[in-house]
């Protein structure tokens, strides 16, 4: 829209109302000059004094290695604690409930499964997912903890151990420990007997193998240096976390070279104790979280 | 200094005519009586008589439910409405009666314009009331302007203390009133008089105090003239078929006396009807003066059609110099054509069918709906898990509402995959090979099913499943549907 300059600007009072023009005129559409109520400028004052009042009862002013407090001694950081103070009273009836609670108790109530649950998941999304993914579902040498396949026992009380105390974690004495030998790296099995013996376990599950693979060798090195720990027949031992290894679930993966990389290096995965860092309540919501994704024993 | 602007005019230079900004006018409204006068009184009863009342009317939904008619239960997340009980993922029903609402507003205005201003908005039903206890302290308008413009003694002192003392009594019952629909209200009187009520309701109560005290009371027609953004919007989608409150003046033109109208009526020569009494004016609620025409302060109230009424009925003219009439109507009377009043406009059409289609659509909707739902959602991460035998299993959220008053135990069932095993993680029995799940009164539960099966890598679709659940006490059922994936499933 086109503002109009050439024609003079008119003033005078338009007849209808009365009341004269700023002199504004757009396609000829024109601006009536009506005063404003003075309480609006009364208000646009008050928002002013409102306004300033800000700085006298809040942090407002940087200053050069600090800031004006304010009277009200008002902080973020204050005001969140008394936030999750709140909310922790709040939930406190729950909590305690759940700390008197046997985990298997918690799980056939099902108010106290549901709270459970919640704050197990919301813990979990916190301090576990990094690791076992958002929804629990794993990576490569993160267990899936949706499946029935636990290295260190899938019973609640069991999951609960695990996480108080870890896994191979050096600060918590009651960790879980055990340990495969590096095979291949220390030099105990040579190239082409940690081969041999990959094919072997391969066949534990069902696994095809090469041609002309030598399973009879496979199972005297076998018999020789895994079944202590995995079984004579690979169904794993959860008390040193020995891994089944009949099973169709594999943590570092099911062919050949996946397998030989665990016999060379050894080892295995760690998780750090979480005793120190969550309270009892929580570490229970998560065990039970854990237990009842799908695949707890 | 001249600064160049791209206007002709200059605000440096060319001073303003009129001071920028202007001090109210106080108005002294003057007392009337008359058929406008009393249909709002009439809905100024009724209205504040509902408001003030509704929240203590029982309403029995069993012993598992608030008894209030009308309740919005904030903490439990539910609205109830005599029969309709609302839950929150309906809050949908509140976006159709806004439409509603606005549709029943433009219908309104289309027919008979301003009648939400001038009759049932609440600030002019409040600020009537302030006015009638003002006229009942202060006396009528005469009065008040005598005592304002006079010296401030003792009297008048007391005067407008005990006006303003029952100005915020009742705006103190206005915000009581309505904290008491958001809890049960014979409890929450109790527990406020008491000093035990929450926090919220004494900051509710003092907020509503103060704007019912502020609005009705001291700002009035400053509202609707600055605040209100309806006079703006109700000037453009007015039209010239809609009945406004309206001076006649191809009847009331010239104005003059009595005395000359009758001498120049017996010479046979034109006379108007007004006799420029300002009986309009004094009466005006916000002080305009309908003779200028169709103006944004006027809320087309009608009490000065009754002022008018009263004066022609003394001079012996034909009543209704003022009235609800249309420009239309004035253009046609001046040519010498009868009056025409077309209700049924394309408009009006248009916004009758609306209100019907939404108005209809929502009570369908209410009629029919289950009460009992299911909603079933997969895992997204995993979608599916590889068991330590192969299997696969995959896992839901399922949810079950009951949104009846009494528990209910439903049969589980999932269907659409033969042989395939279900788990449910915090079921209380089965019997028979049935699954049963119970649900409160008024309640969702939330359950963790597994779904396992062992179906081999090379199945390419996803295979439908419906979650079923059925009443165990009336068969009425609801389905859910979700899908099982593997491994090898084309997403």
């Amino acid at each position: 829209m086109e503002q109009k300059t050439s024609a003079p600007a008119d003033k005078s009072a338009v007849p209808q109302s009365g009341v004269g023009t700023t002199g504004h005129s757009w396609d000829g559409i024109e601006e009536l000059n009506n005063p404003l109520p003075r309480w609006w400028l009364w208000s646009f004052y008050a928002c002013i004094v409102w306004a300033v009042g800000y700085w006298f009862f809040y942090p407002a002013i940087p200053l050069v290695s600090s800031y004006t407090k304010g009277f009200l001694g008002w902080q973020s950081r204050t005001q969140i604690e008394i936030d999750m103070a709140e909310l922790k009273d709040l939930r406190s009836g729950m909590t305690t409930k759940i700390e008197a609670a046997e985990l298997a108790d918690i799980e056939k109530n099902p108010e106290l499964l549901s709270f459970a649950r919640a704050q197990g998941s919301a813990a979990f999304a916190v301090n576990c997912a990094p690791c076992h993914g958002a929804g629990a579902q794993g990576f490569k040498g993160y267990p899936n903890l949706n499946d029935d396949d636990w290295i260190w026992g899938g019973k609640a009380e069991d999951i609960l151990t695990t996480i108080k105390h870890g896994v191979r974690w050096d600060q918590d004495s009651n960790s879980r420990s055990g340990v495969m030998p590096a095979f291949g790296r220390d030099g105990i099995l040579n190239r082409k007997e940690m081969a041999t013996v990959a094919d072997y376990v391969l066949t534990l599950s069902g696994l095809p193998v090469d041609k002309g693979a030598d399973l009879s060798a496979g199972k005297a090195l076998y018999a020789a240096n895994c079944a202590a720990c995995h079984g004579d027949a690979g169904k794993g031992n959860q008390e040193m976390g020995a891994p089944n290894l009949s099973d169709k679930v594999w943590l570092y993966g099911s062919d050949k070279a996946a397998i030989m990389e665990r016999i060379t290096i050894g080892g295995g995965g760690v998780m750090p104790a979480w005793s120190n860092r969550l309270d009892t309540a929580t570490m229970k919501s998560l065990a039970v979280y854990v237990h009842t994704l799908g695949g707890g024993k | 200094m001249s600064v160049p602007t791209s206007t002709s005019f200059d605000p440096h230079t060319d001073e303003p005519d009129l001071p920028l900004y202007e001090a109210r006018k106080q108005i002294y409204p003057q007392s009337v009586a008359g058929t406008y006068r009393r249909i709002k009184w009439i809905i100024l009863a009724v209205t504040l008589g509902i408001y003030y009342v509704l929240p203590f009317i029982r309403w029995d939904r069993g012993p598992n439910a608030p008894n209030q008619a009308v309740l919005i239960d904030m903490p439990h997340r539910r609205a109830y409405f005599f029969f309709i009980e609302i839950w929150p993922q309906e809050v949908y029903y509140l976006t159709g009666l806004l439409i509603l609402a606005a549709m029943a507003l433009f219908l309104m205005n289309a027919l008979a314009g301003r009648i939400w201003c001038g009759y049932l908005c609440p600030q002019t039903v409040w600020t009537d009331l302030f006015m009638a206890i003002e006229r009942l302290i202060e006396g009528d308008r005469r009065e008040r302007m005598q005592r304002d413009a006079g010296p401030f003694t003792v009297e008048v002192f007391a005067l407008k203390l005990l006006k303003h003392t029952f100005w915020l009594l009742i705006a103190w019952w206005t915000g009581g009133a309505w904290v008491l629909y958001f809890d049960d209200a014979p409890t929450l009187v109790m527990q406020l008089l008491t000093f035990q009520g929450s926090a919220t309701a004494y900051i509710s109560i003092f907020v509503l105090t103060f704007t019912t005290y502020t609005f009705a009371g001291l700002m009035r027609e400053q509202i609707c003239l600055y605040a209100c953004p309806w006079p703006r919007i109700q000037a453009a989608l007015t039209d010239e078929h809609a009945l406004n409150v309206t001076y006649r003046y191809d009847r009331g033109e010239q104005r003059m006396s009595v005395k000359k109208a009758a001498a120049l009526r017996a010479a046979g020569e034109p006379v108007g009807d007004c006799i420029d009494c300002q009986q309009c004016v004094a009466v005006c609620p916000t002080g305009v003066d309908i003779r200028n025409g169709p103006n944004l302060g006027c809320i087309q109230c009608g009490l000065c059609i009754d002022a008018c009424d009263d004066v022609m009925t003394k001079i012996n003219r034909p009543t209704r110099l003022i009235a609800y009439d249309t420009d239309v109507n004035i253009k046609r009377r001046q040519s010498g054509l009868p009056n025409i009043f077309k209700p049924i406009r394309s408009r009006t059409i248009l916004y009758a069918f609306v209100i019907a289609a939404v108005g209809g659509l929502m009570a369908y909707q209410l009629v029919t709906r289950a009460p009992s739902t299911i909603t079933v959602i997969h895992d997204r991460n995993p979608v599916y898990v590889k068991l330590s035998d192969g299997r696969i299993r995959n896992a839901y959220t399922v949810r079950i509402a009951n949104m009846l008053n009494d528990p209910r135990t439903y049969v589980f069932n999932v269907a659409g995959l033969d042989h395939a095993q279900v788990d449910i993680i915090g079921a209380e029995h089965a019997a028979q090979g049935e699954l049963f799940i119970t649900v409160g009164p008024d309640q969702t539960r939330e359950l963790r099913v597994l779904v396992t099966h062992d179906l081999d890598d090379k199945h390419g679709a996803p295979v439908a499943l419906y979650f079923e659940i059925r009443d165990d006490l009336d068969g009425r059922r609801a389905v859910g549907k979700d899908f099982f994936r593997t491994p090898n499933t084309v997403h």
